[in-house]
């Protein structure tokens, strides 16, 4: 256990410093680590390297840990969702958040609401339209003070619907095709917008998320075990419910927030590294960010250089390269999800 | 007592599903709870386990009010097999016995030397250590409903919940669970359809019906065939075992009544 999380770290760690180097300027491995380490130290570079340094530091760097974040971020919240509603097929977009965010986001953009934001006003329009959305499904779903995890799914796919119906209307009434691209921006996802000034925010809520998630493991074990049993050890299921709900929803609605809602991470990746290591949450919310931040960080990689100049949305990659590897491993070892 | 179900009442909307339960299990009794289709006795044991808050009344283990004590306490003082044991992920036997510590462990922390040690224990009495690493998804009915016993026993619960034990279990499986309940001590509520092993594995049955308590008492003197007939709604005939003398229900398919039950 402790060689494997060693190991994706370091191929974490190699991933992130080839992704900053790769893209239309190309720079080497041990330049891209000068450049970091110049950015860091305050230590200097040469003039005619000023080119190259802004694009490594001011727009790739911020970019490849926007989506390790993400990519970690998305995995544990699938891990999280998946047995908060006991769901193979839950994901971090089950409960509405994703369209709830594309409407706020589609609304501010239309509207132009929220201008005192600057430039984080889309952003901010989309998290608002992911917390009500959030909201939204939690008090349709709440039953006897408890969600019943069926109640939950249901309502949040109805709550997508709704949301998705709310963005055509704003898109087919927008004067101009700006509504459009903003609608296909973030129901794709993609890092491109990635600063500096939007990664302290997205960093915090994520990585107390991980946290967090990781130390309620053995919980999330007695949950999966069903409602009865885990009343009968000792777990209350109606709070660690109502605590995940709202974890997982503030986490999911910063990450979409600033990338959009990137499909299938957050559904595969748990049952890949469930694959791999087993069904104990402990581990897996230990495997799955690690695993989550490799495949964003390739994906975006690919996303951006495939068809260079022009970029290709994420969600296309995560989607491409994600079925295939899932379905290879879901046919070639005995994966048993649900009744056998 | 060791467990009091003290004037216990549930109900869902207008439908009482249980009222006004009294019942005692003394220190290492088993008792039975037994009654017809929705007589309300899961209903009483979800009470106990804490799945359900009841609408009047309490459950006192040692004196003490369970619904008073948070729900990690409780699980330390009462540990249970439940009708609904089913889980989507694959976890494997020895992971799932060992979630049965969870109520004495802090957060992820790991299971010492003497949890190890129950577990395994636990593991060896219900026959399950052969398939400490299998998933509990492949496991047959009879094999994951031993593996729950199992974690209900790593608790180390003062009462022991039973719902159905004996379901799914061969017969070798069912008559080992119940006379190791009786061997090991356990202080025990069980529910059991079949009468004849109820009769054997408890030294108390208390018989529901509509949700009220009808009778306690020894199998001796509960199971009779007047009872048989106006709480069951079967004509049966009730005779002594002969070496241990604890009554014994035998059915005559030829003289069945089919006109329901009276109770």
């Amino acid at each position: 256990m402790r060689s494997l999380v060693l190991l994706l770290a370091a191929v974490l760690a190699v991933s992130v410093l080839l992704a900053i180097g790769v893209g239309a300027a190309a720079v080497p491995p041990g330049q891209t680590l000068r450049y970091l380490w110049a950015a860091l130290s305050g230590g200097a570079i040469t003039p005619d390297e000023v080119t190259t340094y802004q694009i490594v530091w001011q727009v790739r760097t911020p970019r490849v840990i926007l989506a390790v974040l993400v990519g970690a971020g998305l995995s544990a919240a699938g891990v999280a969702i998946q047995a908060m509603v006991r769901n193979a097929l839950a994901d971090p977009f089950v409960l509405g958040v994703s369209s709830g965010a594309s409407a706020g986001a589609v609304l501010v953009g239309v509207t132009g609401a929220l201008t005192a934001l600057g430039i984080y006003a889309v952003s901010a329009g989309a998290f608002l339209g992911a917390l009500l959305a959030s909201a939204l499904v939690y008090f349709v779903a709440r039953q006897g003070g408890g969600l019943s995890p069926l109640r939950l799914v249901l309502t949040g796919v109805a709550a997508a619907f709704g949301f998705q119906a709310v963005m055509s209307v704003i898109v087919y009434f927008a004067p101009d095709g700006e509504a459009t691209s903003t609608v296909l921006y973030w129901s794709m996802g993609g890092f491109g917008a990635a600063t500096w000034g939007a990664l302290p925010v997205i960093a915090a809520v994520t990585l107390t998320a991980l946290v967090i998630l990781r130390g309620l493991g053995r919980r999330l074990d007695v949950l999966a075990q069903g409602d009865e049993s885990a009343a009968a050890l000792g777990v209350d299921t109606v709070r660690l419910r109502r605590g995940l709900f709202v974890l997982t929803s503030l986490a999911t609605g910063a990450m979409v927030a600033v990338s959009g809602a990137i499909g299938f991470v957050g559904l595969v990746m748990p049952h890949l590294v469930r694959l791999l290591v087993g069904a104990a949450h402990t581990r897996v919310l230990t495997i799955a960010p690690l695993a989550g931040a490799i495949f964003m960080v390739w994906a975006d990689l690919v996303a951006r250089t495939l068809v260079a100049p022009r970029e290709l949305p994420i969600g296309v990659i995560t989607a491409l390269v994600g079925v295939p590897v899932f379905v290879t491993l879901l046919r070639r070892r005995g994966y048993l999800f649900g009744r056998a | 007592m060791a467990l009091l179900l003290d004037g216990l009442s549930v109900s869902a909307g207008t439908a009482d599903l249980v009222t006004d339960l009294f019942l005692t299990v003394a220190a290492g009794q088993v008792v039975g709870l037994v009654g017809p289709n929705g007589s309300g006795k899961t209903t009483t044991l979800r009470c106990v386990y804490r799945a359900l808050r009841p609408s009047a009344g309490a459950v006192r283990v040692d004196g003490r009010d369970l619904a008073a004590l948070p729900m990690r306490e409780s699980a330390r003082l009462v540990g249970a097999l439940t009708q609904e044991g089913h889980t989507d992920l694959d976890f494997t036997v020895e992971e799932t016995v060992a979630l049965g510590r969870v109520p004495h462990l802090r957060g992820n922390r790991a299971l010492g030397a003497h949890d190890r040690e129950l577990c395994r224990r636990a593991m060896e009495s219900m026959e399950v250590a052969h398939l400490a690493g299998r998933g509990v998804l492949s496991l047959s009915g009879g094999e994951r409903q031993r593996v729950l016993v199992a974690r209900a026993l790593v608790q180390e619960p003062r009462v022991l919940i039973l719902d159905e034990p004996t379901n799914h279990l061969d017969l070798h499986h069912q008559i080992r669970l119940l006379s190791m309940l009786r061997a090991a001590g356990h202080t025990a509520l069980v529910t059991l359809h079949d009468l004849n092993l109820a009769a054997s594995a408890c030294d108390r049955l208390a018989v529901l019906s509509g949700g009220r308590l009808v009778t306690a008492g020894t199998p001796g003197e509960v199971l009779t065939e007047a009872l048989l007939r106006d709480v069951f709604g079967v004509e049966a005939t009730v005779v002594p075992h002969p070496l241990t003398g604890v009554p014994q229900v035998l059915y005559d398919l030829g003289s069945a009544h089919l006109e329901g039950t009276t109770a």
